[in-house]
């Protein structure tokens, strides 16, 4: 049913890299779960409205501005930063 | 259904080929805070200064509605002629990328606040919009040294409407028209400051092309981020040649996303590899739906502004041309500047006329905008006042104006400190043609003699004798009546 | 008093020796850390234990206490906090390699409402990681183990809450609960543990897994320990969208009302072969304690029972997918180190950083909202999930509440049930319907196998009805005295 083509084009769209070993596991786990899962189908849901957020109610906030963090708390935890910008490598062509 | 007044490119030996346009576009909006949190929108902090643990998008935060957006939205949706949905939906759009915190970004796809409206330019043409939905901005990339991007993220969550228009638009001018029409709309609804070079608005199109008279739609391809109305016209004008080009050439356009090129004047492609993004969007678990009631309709109804179109006719209406009529409308302030100013000098044609031209040339030679100049609405009313006496020539107004305009100043006084007043009294005036005429003997025999052209001739020689503070009209007068 | 005396205290007997000044806040917090120090080697339930800003927190309730001006009933009760919830200062990793390191800059609500109302927090508890998991197996740390049975899991994913509850190292801890978390752990490790309604409590500052199912609940020795934990907590949160506005009543109170009259429902699909025997015979004794306390009984239906972990895992896994990709390595936690390119360094951090549960449930969420899937699974598992809550409706149309087990299974031995990944899915059969409902469920402690492993009763109720979950997990407790048994430490 996933075969590994299947889950590598997954794995891409998730920014997961995959070892060769996971990815022939996985492609055996998400067949065995996908199949599983298929029995929902046994079902009819015709009009039947699909469960959104939980609440109904609409929440508002008002256009008041609030204190931010200091800057150099927001990159405090960043792996890597120059000042208070966060600093990633370049994209490769 | 695409409407019928198509520009259509005639080539060679072969069918004519038609344009087909769509423009989105998505404009900041004029809030204080971000569209899920508290941060302040205000431009220009150093990197990171504007952020909280909400747009950071830290482990554990949660998006909350800022109302202002809603009614932005609602604002723009009842301008543009849309129907304002009651409910709608927050959608997750999905994909990695530095600026996008979460690693989605909050939209809405399915349901969103506003569909089916349409917006008319200036040709009389109309085209509809598909929709407007509401969307929270991304952060910037900077391009660091070695390798290496910085990412600031005081630009994420900001609030953006995304305006989607139909493929009703036919021509580059056109879709350059659009925008300037839609532009105005949205400065004058206070929502949008309008600076496509600051990328406050940004303007994406969709650009295919068909045979003409077929029914289907192109392949499209999407120019992204046409910063300015010439690179618009530019860009859209390339790229259909270019596609025409393509297609005449018995290949295939391909769907994709491609950049102008200002510098070579070309479209170029954006992306190969990543190209059919899979956004995986699904319905917002963090947020309701989004209720609008019909009372909250009405009312920001009720209190919506002139639009431009209505203003446009009532300027009409008082009997300004049309040209400049439109220059007024094109920028919200400059036409309050007019309406205040119009309050104090009955002759509104006369005065859109100097808004339109000599205004908007002190403008530029001073440097400033509008927000920046410094003439008050009673100062200009008072000048055209002085020309209209007499009191000013033509090009002497100009400097008054220009200096009004950077100091602020009443042009009486401007005038009087530059010896600019014009003598438009008929006794020094009177006095000078006498000593002109006394010493011209020969002119003034050869005038009288037939040579009626010598008129200039004498009113220069009067003007230099007035050292250039005469006034022209006066001079011819009294000329003629002393030529006889 | 003897500070191993100390620990066995529930939550409401050390409150009230607390406000009569029998104890001191320094003394019971002295206490914690010291069987904490000396138990917690065995049983792992604590992945970092601060002790100087516990006994800070607990001299400034000291300070309180000896004037009289107790902050709450809560006021100098040492606590702990599953690592999931977002602690100022204090590294919170939800149980994951990819965040090691990250000391938040914020306190969540619940959190900091537990600390307006004085409690003295001492740690934060190992889980599954993302609170993925049903046995607290899923974890690059040490794995929690069961105080009854060192060779057995605790359940997932609260499992160091549970254990460390269960152990009597702290006096009540927040868990949270998706599929289960906080009630199969309670259930196995003999402790009680509640999932309140969704939105009862506020999620902001609670490391997201399934957005729409998550929920945040007390874990203790009883239900009234819960009751006063709960109530501490709940409420509205304007930081919180889906936060509900409405009052909260005295749960405490509640738990003195006992159940007669109490209409019970009891639901013939969750009596099912592949039971254990055990099990099923201490639960069946349990509710026969209920009837014999005046609660009547009535068998009901929830026919689409069958169907709730297949769309649990649809669900939860797609809502996952999405709030997991915050995780790239670029603003906070792990790096993967010497990334050529930015492609590179997402694709090696998340593949290093997540744990192969976590990647199995992103690669799955990813798939079903994927083109042309979103449909024929998420969609549909929605409106699936429309139809298991009209069950509930159509039952409590008749029923105050409904009784039946926590799980199908007492705690299993650590890598029993860890290498079939749907095995462990299936345990979770018994709770996973009343997350997709939105409704809350207490799991009590029942009685115990012959074994001497705990088994757990639970209870559902309607949308913030807990006060009756409350009535009869309390009742129940009081009959049967099982919180009492102190594991064989």
């Amino acid at each position: 049913m996933i075969d590994r083509a299947e889950v590598r084009r997954i794995a891409a769209l998730a920014h997961l890299a995959l070892s060769e070993e996971e990815e022939a596991r996985l492609a055996g786990e998400l067949s065995q779960i996908l199949s599983y899962v298929e029995k929902l189908k046994e079902l009819d849901t015709e009009g039947v409205e699909p469960t959104s957020a939980v609440s109904a109610r609409a929440v508002f906030r008002e256009d008041v501005v609030q204190p931010s963090l200091p800057a150099e708390r927001a990159v405090a935890n960043a792996p890597a930063s120059v000042g208070t910008a966060f600093s990633v490598p370049k994209i490769l062509e | 259904m695409p409407s019928t007044a198509q520009r259509q490119i005639p080539r060679e030996g072969t069918e004519t080929w038609e344009p087909v346009l769509g423009l989105e576009v998505h404009a900041q909006l004029l809030t204080h805070t971000k569209i899920f949190c508290g941060c302040s929108t205000a431009f220009g902090a150093l990197p990171n200064h504007h952020t909280c643990p909400v747009c950071l998008g830290l482990p554990g935060v949660l998006p909350v509605l800022n109302r202002q957006v809603v009614e932005f939205a609602i604002r723009a949706g009842l301008a543009l002629g849309c129907e304002v949905r009651d409910t709608s939906v927050w959608s997750r759009k999905n994909y990695f990328y530095p600026d996008l915190p979460k690693g989605y970004q909050i939209s809405q796809y399915d349901l969103p606040i506003c569909e089916h409206g349409r917006l008319t330019l200036p040709s009389g043409k109309t085209v509809r919009i598909r929709r407007i939905h509401m969307e929270e901005d991304a952060g910037k990339n900077i391009h660091g040294s070695d390798g290496v991007s910085l990412v600031d993220l005081n630009r994420a969550g900001v609030p953006l409407l995304e305006i989607v228009s139909e493929p009703d638009i036919g021509s580059a001018q056109e879709a350059s028209d659009y925008l300037k029409t839609l532009r105005a709309v949205l400065m004058y609804l206070g929502i949008n400051d309008g600076n496509l070079e600051e990328g406050s608005l940004r303007c994406d199109a969709n650009v295919s092309v068909r045979r003409a008279g077929a029914t289907e739609l192109g392949t499209r391809a999407e120019l992204k981020n046409m910063n300015s109305f010439r690179f618009l016209r530019q860009a859209i004008e390339y790229e259909i040649k270019r596609q025409v080009g393509v297609l005449e050439g018995g290949g295939r356009v391909l769907q994709e996303t491609r950049t102008f090129d200002v510098a070579k004047g070309e479209t170029k492609s954006m992306r190969s590899k990543e190209e059919a993004n899979d956004y995986r969007y699904f319905p917002e678990p963090d947020l309701p739906p989004l209720h609008v009631s019909k009372p909250w309709v009405d009312r920001v109804r009720r209190e919506l502004p002139e639009l431009p179109a209505a203003r446009l006719a009532r300027y009409r209406s008082l009997g300004v041309g049309t040209a400049e009529a439109q220059v007024l409308v094109d920028e919200r302030a400059l036409a309050d500047l007019f309406d205040r100013t119009s309050a104090q000098y009955p002759d509104a044609g006369k005065l859109a006329k100097r808004f339109a031209n000599e205004l908007q040339a002190a403008l530029r030679d001073a440097g400033l905008t509008l927000a920046e100049q410094k003439a008050t609405p009673e100062a200009i009313a008072k000048l055209l006042a002085l020309v209209d006496e007499g009191a000013l020539s033509g090009a002497a107004s100009k400097e008054v104006l220009l200096e009004m305009v950077k100091s602020g100043q009443a042009p009486d006084a401007i005038a009087d400190a530059k010896g600019l007043r014009q003598l438009s009294d008929l006794g020094p005036t009177e006095a000078a043609v006498d000593a002109v005429l006394a010493r011209t003997a020969d002119e003034v025999a050869r005038y009288k003699a037939g040579k009626t052209q010598l008129l200039g001739f004498f009113v220069g020689q009067v003007m230099k004798e007035m050292k250039g503070k005469g006034n022209p009209a006066v001079i011819g007068e009294a000329l003629k009546k002393k030529l006889g | 008093m003897a500070a191993a005396d100390i620990c066995d205290l529930t939550l409401a007997e050390l409150s009230a020796k607390l406000a009569r000044r029998e104890l001191s806040a320094t003394e019971a917090t002295r206490a914690s850390l010291a069987r904490t120090a000396a138990i917690d080697p065995k049983i792992h339930a604590f992945l970092r234990v601060d002790e100087k800003g516990a006994l800070a927190a607990a001299a400034a309730a000291d300070a309180r206490l000896t004037k009289g001006r107790p902050l709450s009933p809560l006021d100098g009760v040492p606590l702990a906090l599953k690592d999931l919830f977002v602690t100022e200062g204090v590294e919170t990793t939800a149980g994951s390699r990819i965040l090691a390191g990250f000391i938040p800059p914020y306190d969540g609500t619940a959190v900091a409402r537990l600390k307006q109302a004085g409690a003295v927090l001492t740690g934060k508890l190992a889980m599954d990681e993302f609170a993925m998991g049903s046995s607290n197996e899923n974890t690059p740390f040490e794995k929690v183990r069961n105080p009854w049975d060192l060779s057995r899991v605790p359940g997932g994913s609260s499992g160091g809450s549970a254990a460390a509850v269960a152990a009597r190292e702290v006096f009540g801890t927040l868990g949270t609960d998706t599929g289960g978390s906080i009630r199969q752990p309670a259930s196995l490790s003999g402790i009680a543990g509640l999932k309140p309604t969704y939105g009862r409590v506020s999620r902001y500052g609670v490391v997201a897994f399934a957005s729409s199912l998550d929920q945040v609940g007390p874990m203790a020795r009883t239900a009234e320990d819960c009751a006063l934990l709960l109530f501490a907590i709940a409420g509205h949160d304007p930081l919180d969208s889906t936060s509900a506005d409405l009052p909260v009543p005295d749960y405490r109170k509640a738990c003195e009302r006992g159940v007669k009259g109490l209409k019970l429902g009891v639901p013939k699909e969750y009596f099912v072969a592949g039971m254990d025997r055990e099990v099923e015979r201490s639960v069946r004794d349990g509710i026969e304690a209920l009837r014999s306390l005046g609660a009547t009984l009535h068998e009901i239906s929830l026919p689409h029972t069958g169907h709730a972990v297949a769309t649990y895992y649809i669900v939860a896994t797609a809502e996952a997918s999405s709030n997991l990709a915050r995780y790239d390595g670029v603003k906070y936690g792990f790096r993967a180190p010497g990334a050529q390119g930015l492609r590179d360094l997402y694709l090696r951090t998340r593949a290093e950083g997540f744990g192969p549960e976590v990647k199995r449930r992103i690669m799955l969420g990813t798939y079903v909202l994927s083109a042309g899937y979103y449909d024929a699974y998420y969609l549909k598992a929605q409106r699936v999930r429309t139809l298991i809550r009209r069950d509930f409706d159509a039952a409590f149309a008749n029923v105050d509440a409904i009784v039946c087990p926590t799980s199908p299974v007492p705690a299993f031995g650590l890598g029993e049930k860890s290498d079939d990944p749907l095995q462990m899915y299936l345990a979770d059969i018994f709770t996973i319907s009343c997350n997709l409902a939105g409704l809350p469920g207490l799991s009590v402690p029942c009685g115990f196998t012959a074994g001497g492993l705990p088994i757990g009763l639970q209870l559902l109720g309607r949308p913030f009805d807990e006060e009756t979950l409350f009535a009869a997990g309390s009742a129940l407790e009081r009959s049967l005295k099982v919180h009492a048994k102190r594991p064989p430490l």
